[in-house]
């Protein structure tokens, strides 16, 4: 006669991580389903930072609604700017003076860099390295600077309008943008000397959370994930926008599609953004800051969808005008969100260490997942 | 400007497969887009995706237009990468219709579409969790449809979960 079941025969254990969890980077919660150590499901919570940010664009008019898209990913506030700027002038059917654009792609490219250096050092934090993080700080506080004093503010920014620039460059922009460049890429050199032959690092991320190239195109996932998966796709070559075909750039990818080549592809990512903002610094057009941009903004009735390359992905607007001054609708495709949808595919038969690489090599910002 | 007839091999191809369940295809701004009758929105889905390699699902959200008798906008967008193309695919639902789930053709609209029901309360057949995944799970209403203003909120639920009375 077999004795009565008791709890012990379960080797399910349910197990809750975050919301409040430092390497869940905000406010994510998990909840995995382990047996011993390994990972068999996981389910993704959302919706603590959920402020709505898609009604708040309804009640607002379109110039308005401006500021707030840096709120979602606050991490790249000037790409989300961009994307929404770019939006705006598509339902307007708006030229953008090459000034302007050359400015745009500036300090964007400095906002994917500061993106990744945050990524870099939270991601190494996450998997045990302490230093990366501080020089990484270090270095992304050299473009908040640059931000801080084009446009008076460091994080949401709100750098560009409906049309253009408010700002023109401030004196000597040029020559600290240079400067920046000729000190950031020896300090590339730095972190990848620090980790990228590290044994531990190595250890942590080699084979950990591998994502193929037609998973990615099944999970609608872009970015340095779809990339480092080995497919070359980028939106920056694929449909250039505000005057990326006129700079000479890589698309870095790699074979593997796990947390290494995640890493190796965002340091090579750096590297590019430095080369095309030398090139566009070398090149900005004299010239006026503002498109023919309407007082007030009314597109006529319509819609559109523009996307860009976020550094986590590709961010999309879907724009609706009903020809009033307010968006009768504006939809965000967010990368992250999509990107964490992959979570559950990534982690299957990893270990709980392995969650954390995960979360982390996905580069989410729970601000734009949420929204 | 107004939207003109989207003249491409594809839209041809895709009128004489589906004939009329195809309304219209059409170019707006240089970008192309198709409205299909609500039931052959997952069909052409699909067409896409094997015949025409548009392997990328990248957004799947809603429009409300409470005063049109088919009051929602549900909008699929596909991208191509071997074509470099995107098409938007577009179908109008009476309230209450309850539109095929495309998790069985791109996965990526798991999650998607769960967030077009809790916004908007559009409910997916066949979709194999079909949750709230941005509000409580309790919450009462769809937040994204044009009669829920601003302001409002569940009261009952900020009361009994946040113990507070709001005070909106």
């Amino acid at each position: 006669m077999t004795p009565d079941a008791t709890f012990l025969d379960s080797t399910e254990l349910v197990l809750n991580m975050g919301p409040q969890h430092p390497s869940t980077h905000g406010v994510l919660r998990v909840i995995l389903k382990l047996d011993g150590e390994k990972v068999l499901g996981t389910d993704c919570v959302l919706g603590y930072l959920h402020r709505g940010v898609e009604k708040i664009a309804e009640n607002r008019t379109w110039a308005q609604f401006n500021p707030y898209v840096d709120r979602m990913d606050y991490v790249a506030a000037i790409s989300n700017g961009l994307g929404y700027c770019l939006a705006v002038e598509k339902l307007l059917n708006l030229e953008v003076p090459g000034r302007a654009q050359a400015v745009r792609v500036i300090l964007t490219e400095l906002n994917r860099i500061g993106s990744h250096l945050l990524w870099l050092g939270t991601h190494a934090l996450d998997i045990g390295a302490i230093t990366p993080v501080f020089y990484c700080f270090r270095e992304r506080e050299a473009t908040l600077n640059i931000f801080e004093k084009y446009c008076g503010a460091r994080l949401t920014t709100h750098a560009f309008r409906v049309g253009g620039l408010q700002y023109e460059t401030y004196e000597g922009f040029e020559k600290e943008v240079n400067e920046f460049c000729d000190m950031f890429l020896p300090k590339v050199d730095e972190y990848e000397e620090l980790l990228t032959g590290n044994r531990i690092w190595i250890g942590r991320l080699k084979d950990v959370g591998i994502l193929t190239g037609e998973e990615c195109k099944e999970y609608g996932v872009t970015g340095p994930v779809l990339r480092a998966a080995g497919v070359k796709w980028d939106l920056r070559k694929a449909q250039p926008y505000s005057g990326y075909e006129k700079y000479e750039f890589d698309i870095p990818t790699c074979q593997n599609g796990d947390t290494y080549d995640r890493y190796m592809v965002r340091m090579q990512e750096m590297r590019q953004s430095v080369r095309i903002i030398r090139q566009a610094v070398a090149s900005i057009p004299e010239g006026p800051i503002m498109g023919k941009a309407p007082k007030v903004i009314k597109p006529p009735v319509g819609e559109a969808y523009v996307s860009i390359e976020a550094p986590k992905g590709e961010l999309g607007y879907y724009v609706v005008s009903d020809g009033s001054t307010q968006p009768y609708r504006v939809r965000v495709r967010p990368p992250s969100f999509i990107n964490l949808q992959a979570l559950d595919r990534m982690i299957a038969g990893g270990l709980v260490a392995d969650v954390v690489a995960i979360i982390g090599t996905l580069d989410i910002v729970l601000g734009e997942v949420d929204r | 400007m107004a939207a003109t007839p989207w003249d491409s091999e594809l839209a041809r191809e895709l009128k004489e497969r589906f004939g009329d369940r195809i309304i219209e295809t059409s170019t707006y701004l240089g970008q192309n887009f198709i409205v299909t009758k609500p039931d052959a929105a997952i069909p052409v889905l699909e067409y896409l995706k094997l015949e025409a390699d548009f392997d990328y699902l990248v957004d799947v959200t809603a429009v409300d237009w409470p005063k049109r008798p088919e009051r929602f906008d549900l909008v699929y967008i596909v991208y191509s990468f071997a074509r470099n193309e995107r098409v938007r695919i577009k179908t109008y639902l009476p309230e209450g219709f309850k539109p095929e789930s495309s998790v069985g053709v791109h996965l990526t609209a798991n999650w998607l579409e769960r967030e077009v029901y809790d916004m908007f309360g559009i409910q997916f057949a066949g979709h194999p969790d079909l949750r709230r995944i941005l509000m409580p799970d309790e919450w009462q209403g769809h937040p994204l449809r044009k009669d829920y203003s601003i302001l409002r909120q569940d009261q009952t639920w900020v009361r009994e979960n946040l113990e507070i009375e709001s005070g909106q």
